[in-house]
């Protein structure tokens, strides 16, 4: 099936001031399949959230697109006049529900005006009557209370915010919802409402498809249906969650894997390790593969020469050791 | 009432620290906010324990009034026999430590590592020369895997994350305190660096005889490190016991709501439970 959107040798740079540039996402193809929950996990700096950035066209300078193209129904959206961008594609195509996002709603405003800005920005003639309308039968479809609407943002807990803001980030229908971080600074019982309602608006095809950016590998676990691994900007391995969780073939998917804390027996079982080292600084990464550095099954070739693409079924890996 | 354990401790034992019917009420008498509601338990000499709770659960309040930073409303804690109250800030800290949540806020900028490990002397109370000093720093760097050499006279902003978690750590070990506090360590540190910043911390307990509180809303964490659990929620303990008893077989039905709603990587959530 065609895909909803692709992220075609993405090149995404920090170009500071002095000309110095960190190379943030460096070469990433990744496709959005429709009906889908695509995790995308890795450590910090390692270029999800910018991925995120890029593939829901919010990101700003110092970021700059350097190369490569983002393809939704035959078009590159990259090229795209910025004004049609933001009325035909942005909350309409594509919506994002950006790291932090709860605690960026204005203090001073009710929720409510939160929908009405956004459903105006897309309907001018649409009257506040008719937004607030909107907003409220989209909340009671979803089982959510509609006194969010009536509520500073003070007034509701970090879940609610979170779960008010997706189901106002998703009003005008849009095919993908890109969520960097949705539940990371969320108690586990407001997580799982929060999960659980992503997957209410993919079941109810309100949204068609997902991009969920986190570090938690046992949450996409739970949610999603094909993982993206990075590393340092790069991509270093992409399959199904079973390939991913129960069979890792990347050192670095299976050292990640094995060095998360969760509640199993496996855990208390023997000692856990970290992986030695710490990611490199993507304003001078290293020569070939960016994780050789750190790798534990490292060959000569890995430090000279960057990993190809190696595809078996549904999983990609970027290793010298699969070819 | 202190609650001990029977399971890891051989009798005759003393508690290291007693924590007894401690409550913290905020506000004023028509609004009050009762964020610790009359708890109680110890902690053995090495023993290392996790206090775990959600946000609000009065876990990190509970922390501050261990540290003395905050005054309890009613009841008392007891550190090797003397109530803390009693003691010098200085007399306490000495054998009480504490490491934070974030690694990034915890430095003054201005300061070199140097400089900053200098001021933990200030403590300890011992008149060291210079090069005794350094060499002490030396040493304690090392043993939390710094390398001295290199990072000594650099700056906070020059070191990454972990860098500097292992920095507070290398400045409460210089004290050598017999109780180290870790409010949420690691949740501000990636996945890779998380796991060898636990394992030094579980190490440093073991050689030193050292206890930990982790206080954290991890259970993962909570699970791999300790000794002992206490759940807490609306400032209750609502549960105690070994981490294998708690997480296995939680009595308490919040326990084991709670311990439904982590997301693990053996298995899947299961929905009928959560709707039960």
């Amino acid at each position: 099936m065609k895909n909803l959107l692709k992220a075609q040798d993405l090149k995404a740079y920090y170009r500071l001031v002095g000309g110095t540039e960190i190379r943030a996402v460096d070469g990433v193809t990744l496709q959005l399949r429709p009906h889908e929950v695509l995790g995308i996990a890795g450590e910090s700096g390692c270029g999800k959230s910018t991925l995120a950035a890029v593939m829901s066209l919010t990101h700003n300078p110092p970021l700059r697109v350097m190369d490569g193209l983002i393809m939704a129904n035959g078009s590159n959206l990259l090229s795209l006049p910025p004004e049609q961008v933001r009325r035909k594609i942005k909350g309409t195509y594509i919506s994002v529900v950006p790291q932090g996002a709860m605690n960026a709603l204005n203090p001073t405003q009710r929720v409510r005006n939160f929908a009405i800005d956004m459903l105006q920005e897309h309907h001018p003639e649409m009257k506040k009557s008719e937004a607030t309308d909107l907003a409220q039968s989209r909340l009671t479809d979803l089982s959510l209370p509609v006194r969010v609407l009536d509520s500073y943002p003070h007034e509701l807990s970090g879940g609610m915010k979170q779960r008010a803001i997706i189901v106002l980030s998703t009003l005008l229908d849009p095919k993908v919802l890109i969520a960097d971080e949705p539940t990371s600074a969320l108690d586990v019982s407001s997580q799982r409402s929060v999960i659980r309602l992503l997957l209410t608006l993919l079941g109810e095809g309100i949204i068609t498809s997902i991009a969920f950016i986190t570090h938690e590998l046992p949450l996409l676990r739970q949610v999603a249906d094909r993982i993206a691994i990075m590393y340092a900007g790069k991509l270093v391995e992409v399959g199904t969650m079973e390939e991913i969780i129960f069979d890792p073939r990347h050192p670095y998917t299976k050292a990640l894997m094995g060095s998360m804390l969760v509640p199993e027996k496996h855990v208390r079982e023997q000692r856990i390790e970290a992986i030695p080292g710490v990611p490199p600084d993507l304003k001078n990464p290293p020569d070939g593969c960016r994780f050789h550095p750190r790798c534990p099954r490292r060959q000569e070739i890995c430090s000279r020469e960057e990993p190809l693409a190696k595809t078996v079924g549904d999983r990609t890996t970027w290793c010298w050791l699969m070819q | 009432m202190v609650l001990a354990n029977a399971v890891t401790q051989p009798e005759g034992v003393r508690l290291l620290l007693e924590v007894e019917n401690l409550t913290k009420i905020f506000g004023s008498a028509r609004n009050e906010v009762v964020a610790v509601d009359n708890i109680s338990f110890g902690i053995y000499p090495g023993e290392v324990m996790s206090l775990l709770g959600e946000s609000g659960s009065g876990k990190s309040t509970t922390a501050r009034m261990i540290l003395r930073l905050s005054k309890p409303t009613k009841g008392r804690i007891i550190f090797k026999g003397q109530d803390i109250s009693t003691l010098k800030d200085i007399d306490y800290w000495r054998q009480v430590q504490m490491i934070f949540q974030d690694p990034f806020s915890s430095f003054n900028s201005f300061y070199s590592v140097h400089s900053f490990l200098g001021k933990a002397f200030r403590l300890t109370n011992n008149h060291l020369s210079e090069s005794e000093r350094t060499a002490r720093m030396e040493q304690s760097m090392e043993s939390v895997g710094l390398n001295a050499a290199e990072l000594l006279f650099k700056r906070p902003h020059e070191l990454s994350g972990g860098q500097r978690q292992r920095l507070m750590i290398a400045r409460a070990l210089l004290i050598g305190p017999d109780l180290l506090v870790a409010d949420e360590p690691t949740s501000m540190i990636d996945a890779s660096s998380r796991v060898g910043i636990l394992n030094m911390l579980m190490d440093l307990s073991r050689k030193h005889k050292m206890s930990i509180l982790f206080i954290t809303h991890d259970i993962g964490l909570a699970y791999y490190t300790s000794d002992r659990l206490l759940i807490m929620n609306e400032g209750k303990i609502v549960e105690e016991g070994t981490a294998e008893a708690v997480v296995d077989a939680p009595a308490q039905p919040y326990t084991k709501r709670l311990l439904a709603d982590v997301p693990t990587l053996r298995k899947a959530w299961d929905e009928e439970q959560e709707l039960a």
